[in-house]
C-alpha cells in the first residue's frame, strides 16, 4: 500500500496542493490572486518534479493494476502539467477584476485527472480521469457567470460531453461483458482470439467517446462553440493540456487494450484521421472568429496525430508524442499572441478582419504569430514540419502509403487559412484598430521564447527529443 | 577539418537578415547591400578555390547535430556554379531595389538575404532532409515578398505561388519518406549510387517530377508563374526567374536522373512530350502579351522546356547544355526583369503600349535591352547560344523529332522577343511622358554592367563555366547510360557483318560524330 502510495506522488501532490490552494481562496478571498496563483502553481510544480525524477524508472502498476505508472505516462503529464502552469499563469490579466479563486484550483483538479487519463490502465480509471477533467472542464467554459456566450459554451460542452460519457460507459460495459475485466491487458487477451460483435461493438463505443474528447471528426461539434465561447484563457487551456491527455489516452487504449485487434481499430482511426484533417482543413475557411478558427486548427491537427496512432506501431507513437509536444508549444504560443490583442480600452480583439495591418502596430507579436501559423501548416524551416514528417514517416512505414498521401494533400488546404491569416497581418491595409500598449514581460518572452524554439531552434532538440519519446513509447510495446 | 566555407556563406546573410529587421531603411540597405557583397567574394573564393577535375565533392562538411539527418553541405561543379549564380545576383537585386522599395524595407531586405540563404542551402545540401527543409523554406520569404511588396494582384499571386509549389513539395515528400526508409540513409552521395528496386523507381521519380515540374516550371503546371512574375517586385522576379526555377532543373539533375535512372529512361517521353508542348505553347502565348513581364515570365517558361529536354536527352552535349541555358536564363532573364523594372519605376506600366521610341532619349538603355534581347533569342557572341546550340545538339541525338519541335520554339523566341523589343524600343517617340524619361542612372548602369559582361563571357568563352561541371556531368551520363531510351537520330554504320560488340557501341559516340 505505502509502495503503491509512492508510486502516485505527483497525484498525491496535486490533491493535496489543489485543496490547499481551494482554503487559500476561500479564506484569503479572491483578491489575493498571487496566493492562490502561486499556490497552483508551485503544486504543478511539485508536481512536474516528482514526474521528473520517476520518469526513467521502470514501469510499475500500483493499486491492484487499475493505473500505471510509466514514461509514457510520465512524458504525457510533464506536457499537461506544464500547460496547465502556462493556462494559471495567463488568466489573471484576462479576467482582471473577475478573478476568482476557482480557476487555478479547478485547472489543478482537472490536471490531477488528465494525468489519470494518460497513466490509466483499466477501463474505470480512464472513466473517472476523464470525468474528473471533464467536469472541471464544464466549470472553466462558463467561468465568466455574467457573458451569456460563456455560459452558452458550458452549457453546450456539458450536454455532449455527457452524452460522450454516456457512449464511452455503454462501450466499456460492453467490453467488460464480452472480456469479463475492466483491466487493459484482460481486454488485450480478449482481443487476441475471434472477435465477436460484442467487443467490436465496445470498442466502437470507447473509441466514440474518446474522439469526443480530442474533438476528432465526427465528434468535433462542440470544439468551434466552446473555443469560441469560453474565455480565452481557458479555451487555451482546452487546445493544450485536455488534448494532450486525450491523445495519449486514445494511444493507450487501442495500442494497450486493444492493440490485438488492430485489424479492427485501425480502419477506424484512419477514418477519423482523414475526416479531422479534412474537415479542419475546410471548416477553418471563412471563419471569422480567431478562437473559432483555431478550433478548425486543432481538429486538424488531431487529425495528423491520429495518423501516427493508425499506423499502430511504436514510430508512430513517438511521432504522436513528438507531435504532441510541438502543438503544445505552438498553441500555446498562438493563444499567447492573442491574449495580447487588445484594443486601446483592454478589450480582446478576435475578429480576424482587425487583425489587418498587425505587423505594422505590433512587429513583433505579428512576426510571433507567423512562426506560430506556419508551423501549424507544418512548413519548413519551422519545427512543426518535424512532428508531421514524423506521422508521416510512421505511416510510410506501416504501409499507409495511400493515408500519407492524403493527409499530405489535405494539409495544403490547411495551410491556405494559415496563409490567409498571415495575409491579414502582412499584406492587408491597417485596420482601423486601436492597439493597445505591449503586454506584460512574462507573456512577451514566452511568445519570444516559444517563437525562437519553433524557428530553426528546435531543430538541435531533434536527438533529445527522439530518446525522449522512444523511452516513452517503448513501454507500450 | 577544412574551414567551413559553405556554412559561412550561409551564416552572412542569415545574421545579416536578423540585423536589417533592427535597423532604420538605410541601414538595413547597406547592411543588405555588404552582405550580398561579402557572399559574392566568398563565392569568387568558392570558385578559385574549387578543384577542376578533383574529387566528385568539394568544401565537404558534416555535423550530425539534429539526430535523425545531419547538417551536411557539399558542392560538386553543377551546384558551384548554382550557388555562384546566385550570389551574383543578388547584390543585383538589392541595388535594384535601391529606391523602387520605400516600404518596410527593413523587412524587404530582410526577405532578400533569407532568401540568399535558401538558395544556397539548397545548392549545397548533402542530406536529403537538409534539401527538402532549404527547399521549401524558400516559399516563405517569397510569400512575403509578392505579397507585401507586389502589384496590385499580389495577394492573389502569393497565395497562388505558394499553394502550388506546396502541393508538388509535399508530394516528394512521401517520395523522400519512402526513399529514406528503403536506403536508410539520408546521405545525397550514397543515394546517387544506390539501386531502388524497379517499380519503385518509377514512383519516386513521378512524386519528385511533381515537385520539380512546378517549380521548373513545365506545362501545364506553369500557371503560377506568370502570376507571380507580373505582381512580384522587379528584384522579385529577378531572383523568381534567375535563382528559383533552377532549383526544379537542378532537382532533375540531382535526383530525378542519377536516383532514378531507370525510370528515368522509361519516362523521357513524358518529359520530351512536356517540353516541346512548352516550348510551342508558352512561345505562342508570350507572342500575344501586352505586359512585358507577363511575356518575359512566357518566355522563361519556353527556355525551361529546352532545359527539361535536354536534361532528359541524358547525354554529355544535352546536360551540358542545359546547365548553360540555366546559368545564362539565370542572368539573362533577370536582366530582362530588371530592364522592365528601369522603365516601370519611370513611368508605372508594364503596359508594352505605352512605351515606344526609347531608342531616342534613353540609348544607353536600348543598347543594353537589345543585348539582352539577343541572349534572349540566342544569338551567337551571347550566353544564349552556347546553351541552345548544345542542347539542341543533344536533343536531336535523343529524338530528332524533339530537336525539330525544340528548334521551332527558338525561331518564335526570336519572334516574339524583337516584336517586344520594337514596340517599346523602336518606333516613334510620341507619347509626351515616355519623351519625359531619363536614360539609366548610375545605379542601374552598375546593374546593367555586370549582367552585360558575363552574358558576353559566357558566350564567347563559356569553357570557364563548362569546365567544373564537365566531370559531374560525365559522372551522371554514366549512371544513365544503361537505361536511355534508344534514339531515332543515332548514326549507324550500315549493317556490320561481324563484330558483335559493335551493337553496344552505336549507343556511345565521341563529341564530333554527328
Amino acid at each position: 500500500m505505502t509502495n503503491d502510495l509512492a508510486l502516485v506522488l505527483p497525484e498525491i501532490l496535486l490533491t493535496i496542493g489543489g485543496l490547499v490552494t481551494l482554503m487559500i481562496a476561500t479564506f484569503a478571498g479572491d483578491r489575493a490572486v498571487a496566493a492562490y496563483q502561486g499556490a497552483a502553481v508551485l503544486t504543478l510544480g511539485a508536481a512536474i518534479a516528482a514526474v521528473a525524477v520517476s520518469i526513467d524508472n521502470p514501469p510499475a502498476t500500483a493499486f491492484m493494476g487499475t493505473i500505471t505508472v510509466d514514461a509514457f505516462g510520465g512524458f504525457a503529464k510533464l506536457l499537461i502539467y506544464a500547460a496547465s502552469i502556462i493556462c494559471i499563469l495567463i488568466a489573471p490579466r484576462f479576467f482582471a477584476r473577475g478573478m476568482r479563486g476557482e480557476y487555478p484550483v479547478l485547472i489543478v483538479f482537472a490536471a490531477l485527472g488528465m494525468g489519470m487519463m494518460a497513466s490509466a490502465r483499466d477501463m474505470l480509471t480512464l472513466y473517472i480521469g476523464l470525468e474528473m477533467t471533464s467536469l472541471a472542464g464544464y466549470v472553466l467554459a462558463s467561468f465568466m457567470r455574467t457573458d451569456s456566450r460563456s455560459a452558452e459554451a458550458g452549457l453546450k460542452y456539458f450536454v455532449l460531453g455527457a452524452l460522450a460519457s454516456g457512449m464511452l460507459l455503454y462501450g466499456i460495459s460492453l467490453l467488460y461483458g464480452f472480456s469479463g475485466s475492466t483491466a487493459f491487458d484482460s481486454i488485450a487477451v480478449a482481443f487476441s482470439g475471434e472477435l465477436n460483435m460484442g467487443l467490436i461493438l465496445g470498442l466502437v463505443f470507447v473509441i466514440a467517446g474518446v474522439s469526443f474528447k480530442i474533438s476528432a471528426v465526427p465528434f468535433h461539434m462542440w470544439t468551434p462553440d466552446v473555443y469560441e465561447g469560453a474565455p480565452l484563457p481557458v479555451t487555451a487551456f482546452f487546445a493544450s493540456a485536455p488534448k494532450v491527455a486525450a491523445v495519449a489516452l486514445m494511444t493507450r487504449v487501442v495500442v494497450e487494450a486493444m492493440g490485438p485487434g488492430i485489424a479492427a481499430w485501425q480502419q477506424i482511426i484512419i477514418f477519423l484521421a482523414l475526416a479531422s484533417i479534412i474537415l479542419g482543413a475546410v471548416g477553418a475557411i471563412g471563419q471569422k472568429n480567431i478562437k473559432r478558427l483555431l478550433a478548425y486548427s486543432s481538429i486538424n491537427n488531431v487529425g495528423f496525430m491520429l495518423i501516427g496512432i493508425a499506423a499502430g506501431t511504436q514510430a508512430g507513437v513517438e511521432a504522436v508524442l513528438a507531435y504532441l509536444l510541438v502543438y503544445l508549444v505552438t498553441t500555446l504560443g498562438t493563444f499567447l499572441v492573442i491574449l495580447n490583442l487588445r484594443d486601446a480600452d483592454g478589450a480582446p480583439v478576435e475578429d480576424i478582419r482587425s487583425l489587418a495591418g498587425l505587423s505594422e502596430r505590433h512587429g513583433g507579436l505579428a512576426a510571433a504569430m507567423a512562426v506560430f501559423l506556419f508551423s501549424l501548416a507544418g512548413i519548413p524551416p519551422l519545427f512543426g514540419f518535424w512532428p508531421k514528417y514524423l506521422v508521416f514517416e510512421a505511416a510510410v512505414l506501416a504501409d499507409l502509403v495511400p493515408l500519407a498521401v492524403a493527409g499530405m494533400v489535405a494539409s495544403v488546404v490547411g495551410a491556405y487559412y494559415y496563409l490567409a491569416i498571415i495575409k491579414t497581418m502582412y499584406f492587408d491595409d491597417v485596420a482601423d484598430v486601436q492597439w493597445g500598449a505591449k503586454g506584460p514581460v512574462l507573456e512577451r518572452g514566452l511568445i519570444a521564447v516559444s517563437a525562437l524554439w519553433l524557428s530553426i531552434v528546435g531543430y538541435l532538440f531533434i536527438q533529445p527529443l527522439a530518446g525522449a519519446t522512444a523511452h516513452a513509447a517503448a513501454v507500450l510495446f | 577539418m577544412t574551414f567551413p566555407m559553405l556554412s559561412l556563406m550561409l551564416a552572412v546573410p542569415f545574421v545579416a537578415a536578423i540585423a536589417c529587421l533592427f535597423v532604420d531603411a538605410r541601414t538595413a540597405r547597406w547592411t543588405a547591400l555588404a552582405a550580398t557583397l561579402i557572399n559574392l567574394a566568398l563565392g569568387i573564393q568558392l570558385w578559385l578555390g574549387f578543384d577542376v577535375g578533383g574529387a566528385q565533392w568539394q568544401y565537404v562538411e558534416r555535423a550530425d547535430v539534429f539526430g535523425r539527418f545531419a547538417w551536411a553541405l557539399g558542392v560538386d561543379g553543377m551546384a558551384l556554379m548554382l550557388i555562384l549564380l546566385s550570389v551574383f545576383l543578388m547584390p543585383l537585386c538589392i541595388l535594384a531595389s535601391w529606391e523602387a522599395v520605400t516600404k518596410r524595407v527593413p523587412l524587404y531586405m530582410a526577405m532578400f538575404l533569407i532568401m540568399e540563404v535558401v538558395m544556397i542551402g539548397v545548392f549545397a545540401a548533402q542530406d536529403l532532409i537538409l534539401f527538402y527543409i532549404f527547399f521549401e523554406a524558400g516559399l516563405i520569404p517569397m510569400y512575403f515578398i509578392i505579397g507585401i511588396w507586389g502589384g496590385a494582384n499580389r495577394k492573389y499571386a502569393a497565395f497562388k505561388f505558394f499553394l502550388y509549389t506546396l502541393l508538388g513539395s509535399l508530394v516528394m515528400l512521401v517520395a523522400i519518406i519512402a526513399m529514406v526508409l528503403e536506403a536508410g540513409t539520408t546521405d545525397i552521395p550514397t543515394l546517387l549510387n544506390y539501386d531502388f528496386p524497379r517499380e519503385m523507381q518509377t514512383w519516386l521519380w513521378l512524386a519528385f517530377f511533381a515537385s520539380f515540374a512546378v517549380k521548373m516550371p513545365m506545362w501545364p503546371v506553369h500557371t503560377w508563374l506568370p502570376d507571380a512574375h507580373v505582381q512580384a517586385p522587379t528584384a522579385g522576379s529577378m531572383i523568381l526567374a534567375g535563382v528559383l526555377l533552377k532549383m526544379g532543373g537542378y532537382g532533375f539533375l540531382r535526383f530525378s536522373m542519377p536516383m532514378f535512372p531507370d525510370a528515368s529512361g522509361e519516362l523521357m517521353w513524358l518529359v520530351f512530350a512536356l517540353s516541346m508542348v512548352a516550348v510551342v505553347y508558352t512561345s505562342l502565348v508570350a507572342l500575344v502579351q501586352g505586359d512585358m513581364k507577363k511575356l518575359i515570365a512566357y518566355s522563361s517558361v519556353a527556355h525551361m522546356g529546352i532545359v527539361t529536354a535536354g536534361l532528359f536527352a541524358m547525354n554529355q552535349q544535352g546536360i551540358e547544355g542545359a546547365l548553360i541555358v540555366m546559368l545564362s536564363h539565370g542572368f539573362v532573364s533577370a536582366a530582362l526583369f530588371f530592364c522592365v523594372g528601369v522603365i516601370y519605376d519611370r513611368l508605372h506600366t508594364r503596359e508594352i503600349d505605352r512605351y515606344g521610341g526609347l531608342a531616342v532619349n534613353m540609348p544607353a538603355y536600348a543598347i543594353f535591352f537589345l543585348l539582352f534581347t539577343m541572349a534572349s533569342i540566342g544569338l551567337p557572341g551571347t550566353s544564349g547560344f552556347v546553351g541552345e546550340f548544345l542542347s539542341l545538339a543533344g536533343i536531336y541525338e535523343a529524338s530528332s523529332w524533339a530537336a525539330f519541335v525544340c528548334t521551332i520554339g527558338i525561331i518564335l523566341g526570336a519572334a516574339y522577343m524583337l516584336y517586344l523589343y520594337r514596340r517599346v524600343v523602336f518606333g516613334e517617340l510620341t507619347k509626351d511622358d515616355v519623351r519625359a524619361m531619363p536614360d539609366l542612372n548610375a545605379r542601374e548602369w552598375s546593374i546593367m554592367v555586370p549582367l552585360a559582361a558575363l552574358t558576353l563571357w559566357m558566350g564567347v568563352y563559356p569553357e570557364s563555366f563548362l569546365a567544373p561541371m564537365r566531370k559531374d556531368v560525365a559522372t551522371l551520363v554514366a549512371r544513365v547510360a544503361d537505361s536511355r531510351a534508344p534514339s531515332d537520330a543515332a548514326l549507324t554504320a550500315g549493317k556490320p557483318v561481324a563484330k558483335p560488340d559493335s551493337t553496344h557501341g552505336s549507343a556511345h559516340h565521341g563529341g564530333g560524330s554527328q
